[in-house]
């Protein structure tokens, strides 16, 4: 399913009790950073006004790409978390199944911000990575 | 989904008999609409449930299953450890002990009715909800680990609610059994601003009022009247739950691979319960537990400070404490023995009958609260265990209403303001940091709880009790 030129790179998607998050890039890359946004955009609801405020390092393993994407998700969860801040923005590079990077956003502060839903964690629930016309897709569903 | 092949057995229950390697049959204890309502997919994983190693009698679906992760929502399962049993990460799921806790306030409709908007900006100022929010409690890594042992107890030794009220929480108030080293440090650095908070989507905090009384004698027991206002707080283990979800799946595929155990869905990895992978999981899902337990004491404890400032007649008791996303041993009659079992509930409800150890002497005659969560529009229903559904069902019943709608579908469709504005029309006073929260959880994207209910009656796990009905919602 390549995703024709001109619309949104990240999406969400139908689930029963859930959310499908979905993104789409050049590169694995790029797919997988976009469907960190598609998360993310549902965490906070005016996403495109988180800022570059702040970065913080991302390392995550799989043992196939599905597994990959649903820990690059988690660990994102888990770091923002932790450092109590909402991400906007991915540099990352996916060598086999592993990602090293950076996160970028600022520190979550819901008095300037409107919330979204919280989300539990990434799931394997329709987890698909692939290559298609020389466009990636990365998608799962969002326990939230 | 598609009933072809299902047998009858009675009129809310329904069997798919072993094909395959399937080991036992499914059960659907569902109304013939619901079973055609439900998913195909609730068919799918409670057939995949029913060939794991070790599983007893049947896999089973409660009236509200839907799709899960691994397990349908819904979805209950016995293993014998003697037999090879095996646990679960997706039978538990990944809110660890998301529950309900239920307060008596022994206030009246009346005296609450004309200061419920005060007491509803009170709530949503003093409990924290949300996403980002974060409660008053800072803990250090060791205190931490007292959390995760302690569970209710902690919170009650250091002040928060009463002695008595542990006596009315599954466990006491404590899971037996919790080892913090098995839980991961990333998942605890996430949980130490978070002890009393709420979260967000599906969880919320009601006050409610007792609509219907079903059965008196019951009812009494427990302590409802018409008419009476009730406090129900929904909720879990927080991200500390999350995490260890997310780590122990990792963990367990790769032991469902060394122990040859297939797996037909990468949510369905398990591992024996008698070995060190599956040990461990145990022990750490048992610190799950124990933080959703001191969670909602924690959050119980507030409300009753709110309660204190607004109502000083007030005396809030917990009617019961119970959780949906569990593992736990118990001792269940099989052919006329008494075998040690690690039930997994998911998404379902522990529904004992009268004389289990495990209730309060206080509930010993009548059985066990079962609390039902429907939504912020509509009711909610409380139910009493009984010793036909510990026979059908090792003793559990249904959790909620279930989606009907997927969110994204509710998003599109209602404007979260409106929601909110159309409820208070009604009398029904919600306070949210989260207009799409709000229209995610719309009442009309959800199923009727009471046909859910009705079936979960009709198929004899638990007998209905009580109806209430809300007069004010905090949504996470």
């Amino acid at each position: 399913m390549g995703k024709p030129v001109g619309q949104e790179l990240y999406e969400t998607f139908e689930h029963g009790a859930d959310i499908g998050v979905r993104g789409y890039g050049a590169t694995i890359e790029e797919a997988f950073s976009n469907a960190a946004k598609a998360m993310f955009s549902q965490i906070i609801v005016d996403f495109d006004q988180v800022g570059p405020e702040k970065t913080v390092d991302i390392e995550c393993e799989g043992i196939d790409y599905e597994s990959l994407l649903v820990a690059f998700l988690n660990e994102l969860l888990a770091q923002a978390d932790i450092n109590r801040m909402v991400f906007c923005g991915f540099e990352i590079s996916v060598s086999e199944f592993s990602i090293k990077g950076k996160a970028i956003g600022e520190k979550i502060d819901m008095s300037c911000h409107e919330p979204g839903v919280e989300v539990k964690g990434a799931t394997f629930t329709m987890a698909k990575v692939e290559k298609k016309d020389s466009q990636w897709l990365a998608q799962c569903v969002v326990d939230v | 989904m598609d009933t072809k092949g299902l047998v009858k057995k009675s009129k809310c229950w329904w069997e798919i008999p072993p094909t395959e390697d399937m080991r036992v049959p499914a059960y659907l204890f569902a109304s013939p609409s619901l079973v055609h309502e439900m998913d195909d997919k609730v068919r799918e994983q409670i057939t995949n449930v029913a060939r794991l190693p070790g599983i007893v009698k049947a896999a089973m679906a409660m009236p509200d299953a839907h799709w899960g992760y691994g397990f349908p929502i819904g979805g209950v399962a016995a293993f014998d450890p003697d037999q090879g049993g095996i646990i679960s990460v997706g039978g538990v799921g990944y809110d660890i002990s998301c529950g309900v806790r239920t307060m008596l306030t022994g206030l009246t409709l009346e005296e609450v009715e004309s200061k419920i908007e005060t007491l509803m900006d009170a709530l949503f100022y003093r409990v924290p909800s949300g996403v980002g929010s974060e409660g008053k409690i800072r803990l250090t890594p060791k205190k931490l680990d007292e959390v995760l042992t302690g569970g209710a107890q902690w919170a009650v030794s250091l002040g928060y609610g009463t002695p008595e009220d542990l006596e009315y929480i599954e466990e006491n108030g404590r899971m037996p059994g919790a080892d913090p080293k098995c839980v991961s440090d990333k998942a605890k650095k996430r949980q130490y601003r978070q002890v009393g908070t709420l979260g967000s989507g599906n969880h919320y905090l009601e006050i409610q009022y007792i609509d219907t009384i079903y059965e008196p004698e019951a009812a009494a027991a427990m302590g409802l009247k018409e008419k009476d206002i009730i406090v129900a707080i929904h909720c879990g283990s927080r991200a500390l739950g999350h995490q260890i979800g997310t780590d122990y799946i990792q963990e367990l595929a790769k032991a469902a691979q060394k122990y040859n155990i297939p797996i037909r869905e990468r949510e369905l990895v398990c591992a024996p319960i008698k070995s060190p992978e599956g040990e461990r999981y145990f022990k750490a899902m048992a610190c799950g537990v124990n933080c959703a337990l001191a969670n909602r004491q924690v959050i119980a404890h507030i409300v009753r400070q709110v309660f204190a400032d607004i109502f000083p007649k007030a005396e809030l008791k917990t009617l019961y404490d119970i959780s949906h996303n569990t593992c736990k041993i118990e001792e269940h009659e099989i052919n006329g023995v008494k075998k040690r079992l690690y039930v997994h509930r998911k998404g379902a409800t522990r529904a004992f009958g009268p004389g289990r150890p495990e209730l309060p002497k206080a509930l010993q005659k009548v059985g066990q609260p079962v609390l039902i969560g429907g939504t912020m529009g509509t009711c909610s229903y409380i139910l009493v265990g009984s010793e036909q559904g510990e026979s059908l069902a090792w003793g559990s019943a249904c959790h909620g209403a279930g989606r009907a709608m997927s969110r994204r579908a509710a998003k599109k469709k209602w404007k979260g303001s409106k929601v909110i504005t159309d409820l208070a029309h009604k009398g029904i006073f919600v306070r949210t940091a989260s207009y799409r929260g709000a229209a995610e959880e719309a009442p009309q994207a959800y199923k009727d709880v009471t046909e859910v209910v009705d079936a979960t009656h009709e198929a004899g796990l638990a007998r209905k009790v009580a109806k209430v009905r809300p007069l004010g919602c905090v949504k996470g």
